[in-house]
């Protein structure tokens, strides 16, 4: 039973995890709070059944269209139209935008379609009993691709030159510049990357829990639980935050109680940013008042 | 030149029958509504109350409360299950400003040591947590179903049954807490926020205690989201959760946004647009949610400070004059 | 004369890092009653923050401040403003939104009286007089009524040091008072200053590169240079200081 809820609170973590590493990425390079992560996700989900559903496109042409549009929309236009111009007024003011931002995605996905929509999986979603436990194909891609991406992620950000650049703006911004790095290519990249990011996450989520204009609500907030508890200005932060709110999640239905199971994430939510805002395995930021 | 005492009674008696004029209005206006009219007049009024609460301290103090809807709630369940038990209406309403104020400052003051992101955070997950709380606790509050026959006050030998009375009653409450709005904003305490809100640093220097005002600003506003929610209660003469829920919260924020956060009447617009609009456009719940939110972001585009909004410019374009401003 | 020895502030082995960076590097330090203090010293050299530090805007990593031997180390900005001891700002600080008069008596408004008793305050005559006095000694009153980030930059100073004026202030802290400012107006401020000193009898610290004006005007001077304390008394002795001259134009 155990061994049962830990492949399912990994395989539901991974996508937390997926979603809150995009989060930490945007923090990190930009101090972006992207409060619209999980209605990005279910656009993604939508932009695919649009090539997929509605114009009978193979599932990996639909894919890769989704991610070229995906990015173009919920990367590089998001960031130009609404980030770029808000950053420079301060936090609130972009929050604020983020937030009627994901009331706007949220609210147009529904002209798609109202109703909640099959969503394709690549593989199998029926479980496959293995002694004790029961998994399915889906809940192992869930794990494998999350893994891969966020493999892949870092091997980007280590051992290639945008890569490495990407990351010391992420460390801290004025040296980057001082050091002839272009800053707002930079800021580009990570929007563009979070925009891969929410495709996979929306290709994972979607085939389980069906696509419905109103799923990222539930979906956006549970990542940025992920990111606070976690601590979002470090990926590893992100991930492993993303995992143990699958697990959490997970354990406290089948154990405590189903109705308040948010509750239990909450309580720790609001405590860490009481006791640890910067997260279990975040670092502590300086919020300099110099004048 | 002084202002001597003449004037400056002059001056007050000047704004006292200002008011007086506009809560004549406001109490002739619903006698030529029809019933669906006045319906929508009284959430209107409602809504306008727990609106300026946000304004105030999102606005003003510069901080997120996601948490508007909750404070409603806590009002709106005060006042069903104090009145349905028989507690005067007039004990109850206040009972709930009261409750909420206090769960304000509660909330507040962790409040006061986290930025931004975190505090909207914490107020969408209180919002979350009651949401649950009014849902599951069901010898409290009805559960899922909710509070039924919520009655409707009365004084003395008058009666407020009907919804042109009780309208009226709505009207006369939700004006008094605007002219409270207008006395906290006029006086020092709206230089200081002003100051706050230009140069934080500086304003602590000069001896602005940042903290205080920032707490008791949410819990004022949160409170005023507590008197919204007391008025709600016998207006449906029912209440159940999905009134109070994270959505609603976020309605709240766009109402503030559109009308242009800082201002002082910008919860009027904001509450207009977004009560009257759907009234003539004829369309879908998320259709209007759509073109919402889709205002919020052009205001906070063009005017990102808040303080001016679009309808500044709008006006500008119209009368080429600058439009008039209610606060100093 | 025991008067004149008395210390309003005084710094112990106050330290301040910035990621790594020792800013401050346990600098001691007093100032005495009425004096005239100049704070000199190469740009980096810590001046601003030392006066951050002092008057509570940036925190300590280590050392103690103290003022008239109470304790104010780790004090908030606004408690320390409370004390009598104001400061003007290098990059000057106004409130960019507000009239210059609104901008003044923001500058006293929360001094007196609880945050309570400030809902009930209807009448600000006393202040908008105190203003208008500040003002005219500033040669400034005609724009008492413009809003603050509509002024010219030499305006803005004087307002800035009309702020500071305005709550009476026992110890005034100038963070580079001169800066950006052209001759004839500094000429002016500086008049304003000593006739200020003589009038109210506070005490001044002023932080400034101009050194001929320095070495004329303080009674003593402290030197900085890279977060330490290189050099200090008299700006006749001051001016031979071989430290010194090294620190400002190198070996």
């Amino acid at each position: 039973m155990i061994l049962q809820l830990i492949i399912g609170g990994t395989a539901t973590g991974a996508i937390y995890a997926l979603m809150a590493v995009g989060f930490s990425l945007l923090w990190q390079t930009s101090q972006t709070i992207n409060f619209a992560q999980g209605e990005f996700v279910a656009a993604a989900a939508f932009i695919m059944l649009i090539f997929y559903d509605a114009l009978n496109l193979p599932y990996v042409l639909s894919l890769v269209l989704t991610i070229v549009v995906a990015v173009g929309i919920l990367g590089i236009l998001f960031r130009k139209v609404v980030v770029e111009r808000l950053i420079k007024t301060g936090l609130l003011s972009l929050i604020c935008a983020t937030i009627a931002v994901s009331i706007m995605v949220r609210n147009s996905l529904i002209f798609y379609t109202a109703e909640s929509m099959a969503f394709p999986s690549i593989v199998s979603k029926e479980a496959i009993p293995l002694l004790t436990i029961r998994f399915s194909p889906l809940d192992v891609l869930n794990i494998g691709l999350a893994a891969l991406v966020i493999a892949a992620l870092q091997l980007f950000i280590r051992k290639t030159k945008p890569g490495k650049a990407l990351q010391a703006v992420a460390q801290n911004r004025d040296v980057a510049q001082v050091l002839g790095i272009d800053v707002g290519r930079m800021t580009a990249l990570a929007f563009a990357i979070n925009a891969v990011i929410v495709t996979f996450a929306a290709i994972l989520v979607a085939p389980v829990y069906a696509a419905k204009y109103n799923m990222g609500l539930a979906l956006g907030l549970r990542a940025f639980y992920a990111a606070i508890i976690g601590g979002f200005n470090q990926t590893r932060g992100a991930l492993i935050g993303g995992l143990l709110i699958g697990y959490i999640e997970v354990f406290t239905i089948a154990y405590v109680t189903s109705q308040y199971s948010e509750v239990v994430i909450l309580l720790i939510v609001i405590g860490i940013i009481l006791f640890k805002p910067e997260g279990i395995w975040g670092t502590k930021e300086v919020w300099s008042r110099e004048l | 030149m002084r202002m001597g005492r003449n004037t400056m009674f002059r001056s007050l008696f000047d704004k006292v029958w200002k008011f007086a004029a506009i809560a004549a209005v406001l109490l002739i206006i619903p006698r030529f509504l029809g019933i669906y009219t006045i319906y929508i007049y009284s959430w209107l009024l409602v809504y306008l109350i727990a609106a300026y609460g946000l304004n105030l301290i999102l606005g003003y103090a510069g901080q997120i409360s996601l948490a508007q809807a909750a404070f409603m709630g806590i009002g709106a369940y005060v006042v069903a299950i104090l009145v349905t038990r028989g507690v005067s209406f007039w004990i109850a309403l206040p009972l709930g400003a009261i409750l909420s104020f206090g769960i304000g400052l509660i909330l507040g003051f962790p409040a006061l040591k986290v930025k931004h992101h975190y505090l909207a955070m914490v107020t969408i997950g209180f919002n979350v947590i009651m949401y649950k709380l009014f849902e599951n606790q069901e010898a409290v509050t009805g559960g899922y179903y909710g509070i039924f026959d919520i009655t409707r006050p009365s004084l003395g030998a008058l009666r407020f049954e009907s919804d042109l009375a009780y309208a009226r009653v709505i009207a006369v409450i939700a004006l008094i807490m605007v002219i409270i709005m207008y006395w906290i904003l006029n006086t020092r305490w709206g230089r200081a926020f002003k100051m706050i809100r230009e140069n934080e640093v500086r304003a602590e220097i000069v001896g602005v205690d940042i903290r205080a005002y920032k707490l008791v600003v949410f819990a004022v506003g949160s409170a005023y989201a507590g008197v919204a929610g007391g008025l709600l209660a016998p207006l449906l003469g029912y209440i159940e959760p999905t009134l109070f829920e994270l959505t609603i919260s976020f309605d709240f924020l766009l109402m503030v946004l559109i009308g242009g956060r800082g201002r002082f009447e910008g919860p009027l617009i904001g509450v207009a647009v977004v009560i009257l609009l759907p009234e003539f456009l004829r369309i879908t719940n998320q259709a209007n949610l759509l073109i919402f939110s889709a205002i919020a972001v052009v205001v906070l585009l063009v005017a990102p400070e808040g303080g001016a909004s679009l309808w500044d410019w709008i006006f500008k374009r119209l009368t080429g004059k600058n439009p008039p401003s209610l606060t100093k | 004369m025991p008067m004149e020895m008395q210390t309003v502030l005084k710094i112990r082995d106050l330290r301040k890092n910035f990621y790594g960076l020792r800013a401050l590097d346990g600098v001691d330090m007093e100032i005495r009653e009425q004096e005239l203090l100049g704070l000199m010293g190469p740009n980096g050299s810590g001046k601003s923050t030392l006066l951050n530090c002092m008057t509570g805007v940036l925190s300590t990593t280590g050392g103690r401040v103290y003022h008239r031997s109470r304790d104010i180390t780790g004090w908030k900005s606004s408690s320390i403003y409370k004390l009598g001891i104001a400061r003007t700002f290098q990059l000057v600080q106004l409130f960019p939104e507000m009239t210059v008069l609104d901008n003044m008596i923001g500058a006293i408004q929360e001094s007196r009286g609880s945050m309570f008793s400030r809902l009930f305050r209807f009448s600000e005559e006393g202040e908008k007089a105190k203003a208008q006095e500040i003002l005219d000694f500033l040669k400034i009153a005609h724009v008492k009524n413009n809003l603050a980030k509509n002024l010219s930059y030499g305006q803005q100073k004087l307002v800035d040091l009309g702020m500071v004026l305005m709550s009476d202030p026992a110890l005034i802290l100038l963070d580079e008072p001169l800066a950006g400012v052209n001759p004839t107006l500094g000429r002016e401020i500086i008049e304003h200053i000593l006739e200020l000193i003589k009038v109210k009898s506070c005490t001044v610290l002023i932080i400034e590169h101009n050194a001929k004006i320095m070495l004329d005007i303080c009674d003593r001077i402290v030197v900085l240079n890279e977060g330490r304390k290189i050099a200090e008394g008299p700006p006749q002795e001051i001016k031979e200081n071989p430290e010194v001259l090294r620190a400002y134009f190198g070996a």
